[in-house]
């Protein structure tokens, strides 16, 4: 037999040299098997909607001061105010605290987040609760009878 | 007869040793005391746990997961379906009941010290048990697809978003892309009905076997005034248990006849979040949080400070047995507090998050 004819120390050799072999062939294994599964599970990027403007189908008049709208700005939920005074202005509409979605509050000629209660004013800007961070603005242009709304770069 | 079942009993017995089983059961002795309420609500929330198995394999037959259907499909099954609101509803109170009594067992054990050597892995496995019930909880809110749910998963799948460097990551990974949509629906499904069914299977098993062989504990006070009382778990233990089941089954039954599962309005990503929006009762406290830290503290956004703390709330929570050695004339004060503190905080918030007015 094999055993017979090998020194107590050649023996221990092979024995290292299995462990070595098993481990190693182990390890390679899980590692082939969780690094596929681990790229799986993270989701493939889709293309980003560049949208850098968008036109409204929302005719200027048809706005009533004091309001504000949701629209799509992409992928993404925008919001359109006219303020008390008229004005047009255009606003992200997801918040900067968890990403809920904003509202406009006519009673409080504010724009207003439900989730958290966060308040933000027609310059975007956060003045009370939560939010951290003002909501990004966008520029409105009214052509005639269009909105066209852009990010502002 | 009496023949035919003597046989069937020696023939099984061969084949899985019902003898030993027989004799294991009669060994266990549950403790008599003045805690020993508190020892039915483990029992309580597997119980619960079973009616979630069973209504949840039942919704499945019916169920769609996908954003275009998901609603619609409970709709039709809440509509159309024989019983299929009483099967819906009974999932849904269950839920709520199942987590109501595992923070009963949880702040139980807790201050009655059970988690003390040796059963550093019975707490472990409680505390994994908590967190995929939970897990549960926050998966299977979304699947409806209605309003409500999706503002809850925005925010919720936002809370790891603000940790630093891994947060947008951890975010994508959650919802399976970079907005709640319809992979995230696609993503909880999977998770809900069989990533989190797999491993409440194992951790549920090491819990039980634990238990079971560790026995019941008592607490440190109980042990110290000597000779003890016990009544055996079978029959006498467990016919009380089934008194507590059927109860909780009428009460269920109560519950999901008179007030039966909303559904709500459909989710529409192009819609603002409704006024009064709120999560869970059992999110109740951590929302409450969310909602009073300010935007900044120190520099640092509110919100991550927040999610920091309850993050270490939930170490401290795991490490208690490890925190707790000191055995013996002078326990350490800290479970005590730690556990009074934050069962009195969750209270307190849960209760602001239902009276303070939602719109100022
Ligand atoms: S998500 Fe808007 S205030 Fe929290």
């Amino acid at each position: 037999m094999a055993n017979d004819v090998l020194s107590p120390g050649e023996n221990r050799a092979r024995r290292d040299f299995l462990n070595w072999f098993l481990g190693t062939a182990a390890g390679a294994f899980a590692a082939s098997v969780l690094y596929p599964v681990s790229r799986y599970l993270v989701p493939p990027k889709v293309e980003e909607s560049t949208a850098h403007t968008v036109t409204l189908s929302i005719k200027p008049q048809e706005l009533k001061p004091n309001s504000g709208q949701i629209f799509r700005f992409g992928s993404q939920p925008a919001i359109l105010v006219k303020t008390p005074a008229g004005e047009l202005k255009a606003f992200s509409a997801v918040c900067t605290h968890l990403a809920c979605i904003v509202q406009y509050r006519s009673d409080i000629s504010h724009i207003w987040c439900a989730c958290h209660n966060g308040h933000f004013d027609l310059n975007g800007k956060n003045i009370e609760g939560p939010p951290p961070k003002p909501l990004e603005e966008y520029a409105v242009n009214a052509k005639g009878d269009q909105i066209v709304v852009s990010k502002r770069s | 007869m009496e023949r035919a079942r003597e046989r069937l009993w020696r023939w099984l017995d061969e084949r899985i040793g019902l003898e030993d089983l027989a004799r294991l059961a009669k060994k266990k002795e549950v403790p008599v005391h003045r805690h020993t309420v508190w020892y039915y609500f483990g029992g309580m929330t597997l119980f619960l746990f079973a009616i979630q198995v069973v209504t949840g394999i039942l919704l499945l037959l019916y169920y769609r997961p996908s954003a275009n259907e998901a609603f619609e499909s409970i709709q039709f099954l809440m509509t159309e379906v024989e019983f299929g609101w009483l099967v819906r509803s009974i999932h849904a109170w269950s839920a709520n009941l199942m987590v109501f009594s595992m923070f009963i067992h949880l702040f139980s054990t807790l201050l009655l010290r059970a988690y003390r050597a040796p059963r550093e892995i019975t707490w472990l496995s409680g505390s994994g048990l908590l967190g995929l019930t939970l897990a549960f909880g926050f998966t299977g809110y979304l699947l409806p697809w209605n309003e409500l749910a999706f503002f809850a998963t925005r925010v919720g799948t936002e809370i790891p978003g603000v940790l630093p460097l891994v947060g947008p990551f951890l975010r994508r990974l959650l919802r399976g892309g970079d907005d709640v949509t319809g992979a995230t629906l696609t993503r909880f499904y999977g998770i809900h009905v069989a990533v989190l069914p797999a491993l409440t299977t194992v951790v549920l098993a090491v819990h039980l076997f634990m238990v079971q062989k560790h026995g019941m504990s008592s607490p440190p006070g109980v042990e110290r005034e000597g000779p003890k009382r016990s009544m055996p778990f079978f029959p006498n233990f467990l016919l009380r248990d089934l008194v507590g089941w059927l109860s909780a089954l009428a009460v269920l039954a109560a519950l999901a006849a008179y007030f039966p599962a909303e559904l709500g309005k459909k989710a529409d990503p192009f819609q603002p979040a409704p006024a009064g929006i709120k999560p869970e009762w059992y999110f109740m406290a951590m929302f409450q949080t969310l909602k009073l830290l300010p935007g900044h503290i120190l520099g640092i956004e509110g919100e991550l400070l927040g999610v920091l703390g309850f993050g270490v709330v939930g170490l401290l929570l795991i490490a208690l047995p490890f925190l707790d050695t000191r055995a013996g004339e002078r326990p350490s004060r800290f479970p005590a507090v730690f556990g009074i503190t934050l069962l009195v905080y969750m209270v307190v918030l849960t209760f602001l998050g239902y009276t303070m007015s939602p719109t100022k």
